[in-house]
């Protein structure tokens, strides 16, 4: 098969994976190594496709041959999609020449499972070395890593590559045995253990006078990262974020993605028919990011005795405010950095923009309207010299009122 | 009234050597009219220019200022050193925490000046698109020597070319490159950067064998059960993608997303393939 029909298949089979951040690694250049390739912290997205999501990595599987039959997978076993196989050659030549023409900042690379696992991560792990070693690249490489690899071939992994990751896949042990029954968590989790210490350990080893004097091994800067499959399954956005929030401090994830299920070429029997709302996706990610930055818990988004899923047609900072009416309105000349945090409509980089501004003047609506700040959401949760919130309607009718709000920044 | 003109493009050294003298015979902004010559960097009246009155220090500016100084003059805004001026002008006459006022409309300008300078740089530095240039056979100049060219055509909406071309160095050390644009060029041959006048499209070649392998990665990394046409234009603004060898494929792909999934999910299940063997059942460990 040409190069070109097997890149169709093994794009195909890898745009599943939601993650093409190319962010986080160490500033390096070319300018020593006289080779090809940067990272400089911030990741580019090269392109957009129609879906949205940003093209950033040559995102691909080396092959799309899978021994596991997990449901939700396009490439799984007993599905009839075409397959193929790329040499770690053939990745290697794609990857330089995307790169040189600056379609790219790097490669994405995963695989389906072939013999064992500790064949597959090995053919991962060549595409890499050539790169570094052969090629001279500093492009950003992210490697999926696969969980009962050898230590060896791991230590390997995260010598060549800015990120690994491990897909957690699903919310719940129960899911995962059911859809995907080769997988295990106790092997993922101690994968993910065992990645979150060698990339500490290889932290503090570069720290050290000797390890800066003679380069310590590198071991995976830019971290790990992993993917949850949402809606696959019956598991609720709250069994999710718990999910999430202790994947974030057991194993210092950089991220969590979340990847609505959606209907997939030849899909299996037992996948639900419906996919979920795109929109619960997003949901999640705005939920996500409440508990890494806005100092939100779990049971503040999705408490227990409520709905166990986030609300669709209202963002879940707007939701807290709402069952939290006593706590508001927040002065915002005076208020604390966490309490402003909790204003729906207002993100950090306003929020420190605001506290920076209100020591100089006294604040006023038209300060907050030329830094953008969404007031028709925002204006009901807050004091101001020149604002306080007119009336105080009923939570229900404030709903209703964020809601149509929102549209209207929509359509705006 | 006085007349400054500067270089064509950013002329950051040429505003900040006539603001300095400028501010030290203490001449206020309304006196001024700054004009980009596209000429030398002179000062038109330059006998009539006041000197310095006294030697007095060049008054101490806020590294933060400089900083913002060096995006605001790469901006397209003609009135861009007029602005720049008149801000170092405040804020060494009693406004010395003019730059925390991020809501005073000049400061605010200025901000949302710098603001669309660094994306027009973020975005050039995403969507430059260098092809290679081949030799009359065909195959790359020199394929497997160092020696073949690649040449970008890339419409910046900002003077950002010299800003942005160190990043290109950085990263495509190791390439001979070109990146023209409509008012300069950058060229890098290996070991040094050096920068020349504008240039036509028809200058850069108009395509490159890879882009195939490109554009078939295009349209098969999109998810066609995923349409959002919207979020893809607001960080890919239409006005790129005429130099965008991927963007052809756009309409297309949005065209036939629906029709493509409702197919996926009315297609029915098909017989389980039987062909690829489960893994051997793994002892659990003990």
């Amino acid at each position: 098969m040409q190069t070109l029909a097997k890149l169709a298949i093994l794009a195909d089979a890898a745009k599943y994976d939601a993650s093409c951040a190319s962010s986080g690694a160490e500033s390096r250049n070319s300018l020593k190594s006289g080779g090809i390739g940067s990272t400089e912290g911030m990741g580019i997205c090269h392109a957009y496709t129609p879906d949205g999501r940003c093209i950033s990595l040559l995102k691909i599987l080396l092959t799309n041959f899978c021994t596991f039959d997990c449901v939700y997978c396009v490439n799984r076993r007993s599905s009839n999609v075409q397959r193929a196989r790329f040499t770690p050659d053939e990745v290697v030549g794609l990857t330089m020449n995307f790169y040189k023409r600056n379609y790219i900042e790097g490669l994405f690379l995963s695989s389906g499972i072939i013999r064992s696992s500790d064949y597959t991560m090995e053919q991962l792990v060549e595409v890499a070395r050539k790169l570094r070693v052969e090629q001279k690249f500093g492009g950003y490489i992210h490697l999926k890593t696969i969980p009962d690899a050898s230590p060896e071939l791991l230590a390997a992994a995260g010598r060549w590559a800015d990120r690994l990751s491990i897909n957690i896949e699903l919310p719940t042990e129960e899911g995962l045995q059911r859809l995907a029954p080769e997988k295990n968590l106790r092997d993922i989790r101690g994968a993910m253990g065992n990645l979150r210490l060698n990339i500490e350990n290889a932290k503090e080893e570069r720290k050290t006078p000797a390890g800066k004097l003679k380069g310590a091994p590198r071991f995976s800067p830019a971290g790990q990262s992993t993917q949850m499959i949402v809606g696959a399954d019956a598991s609720t956005d709250r069994n999710i974020l718990q999910t999430s929030s202790s994947l974030y401090s057991a194993y210092k994830m950089r991220r969590v993605y979340y990847s609505a299920f959606s209907p997939i070429p030849d899909s299996a029997k037992s996948l639900p028919l419906q996919a979920p709302p795109l929109v619960r996706e997003h949901r999640l990610y705005q939920a996500d990011w409440l508990l890494r930055f806005y100092g939100f818990t779990v049971e503040d988004i999705a408490p227990i005795n409520a709905d166990e899923n986030l609300a669709l047609d209202i963002d879940p900072k707007a939701a807290w405010a709402l069952r939290n009416r006593e706590i508001f309105p927040v002065d915002v000349q005076r208020a604390p950095r966490e309490m402003l945090l909790k204003v729906p409509g207002l993100g950090v980089k306003t929020v420190d923009r605001l506290i920076a501004l209100r020591r100089h003047k006294t604040l006023r609506y038209d300060d907050l309207v030329q830094l953008k700040a969404p007031m028709k959401k925002a204006a009901p949760f807050i004091t101001l010299a020149d604002h306080k919130p007119v009336r105080q309607p009923e939570s229900a009718v404030l709903r209703r009122e964020l809601v149509q709000a929102r549209q209207g920044e929509l359509f705006a | 009234m006085k007349t400054i003109a500067l270089k064509d493009g950013a002329d950051f050294d040429g505003w900040r050597s006539a603001a300095r003298t400028l501010l030290l015979a203490d001449v206020p902004p309304e006196q001024l009219t700054w004009l980009v010559s596209g000429e030398a960097s002179l000062l038109l009246d330059q006998d009539e220019l006041p000197l310095p009155v006294t030697a007095k220090p060049a008054p101490r500016i806020p590294v933060e200022f400089l900083g913002l100084m060096d995006a605001l003059i790469c901006h397209s805004d003609p009135q861009r050193y007029g602005l720049a001026y008149r801000l170092l002008w405040r804020l060494t006459h009693g406004e010395r925490n003019l730059l925390q006022l991020i809501t005073d409309p000049d400061v605010l300008r200025a901000r949302n000046a710098e603001k669309s300078v660094r994306r027009d740089s973020h975005k050039m530095k995403a969507f430059v698109r260098f092809r290679e240039v081949l030799a009359a056979d065909g195959e790359p100049l020199g394929a497997s020597a160092n020696n073949s060219v690649f040449i970008a055509w890339f419409e910046p909406a900002h003077y950002i070319v010299e800003r942005i071309a160190p990043f290109f160095v950085r990263r495509f050390t190791g390439m001979r490159w070109s990146i023209l644009t409509p008012y300069r060029s950058a060229h890098w041959d290996g070991s040094a950067l050096s920068y020349g006048k504008g240039a036509n499209k028809a200058d850069a070649p108009s395509e490159d064998l890879f882009e195939t392998y490109w554009r078939t990665y295009f349209a098969n990394i999109f998810n066609p059960a995923r349409l959002k046409v919207q979020a893809m234009k607001s960080e890919m603004p239409m006005k790129y993608w005429k130099n965008l060898p991927e963007a052809e494929l756009i309409p297309q792909l949005i065209h036939d997303a629906r029709p493509r999934m409702a197919a996926m999910i009315e297609a029915a299940p098909t017989k389980p393939n039987q062909k690829i063997p489960a893994p051997a059942k793994r002892l659990p460990k003990p």
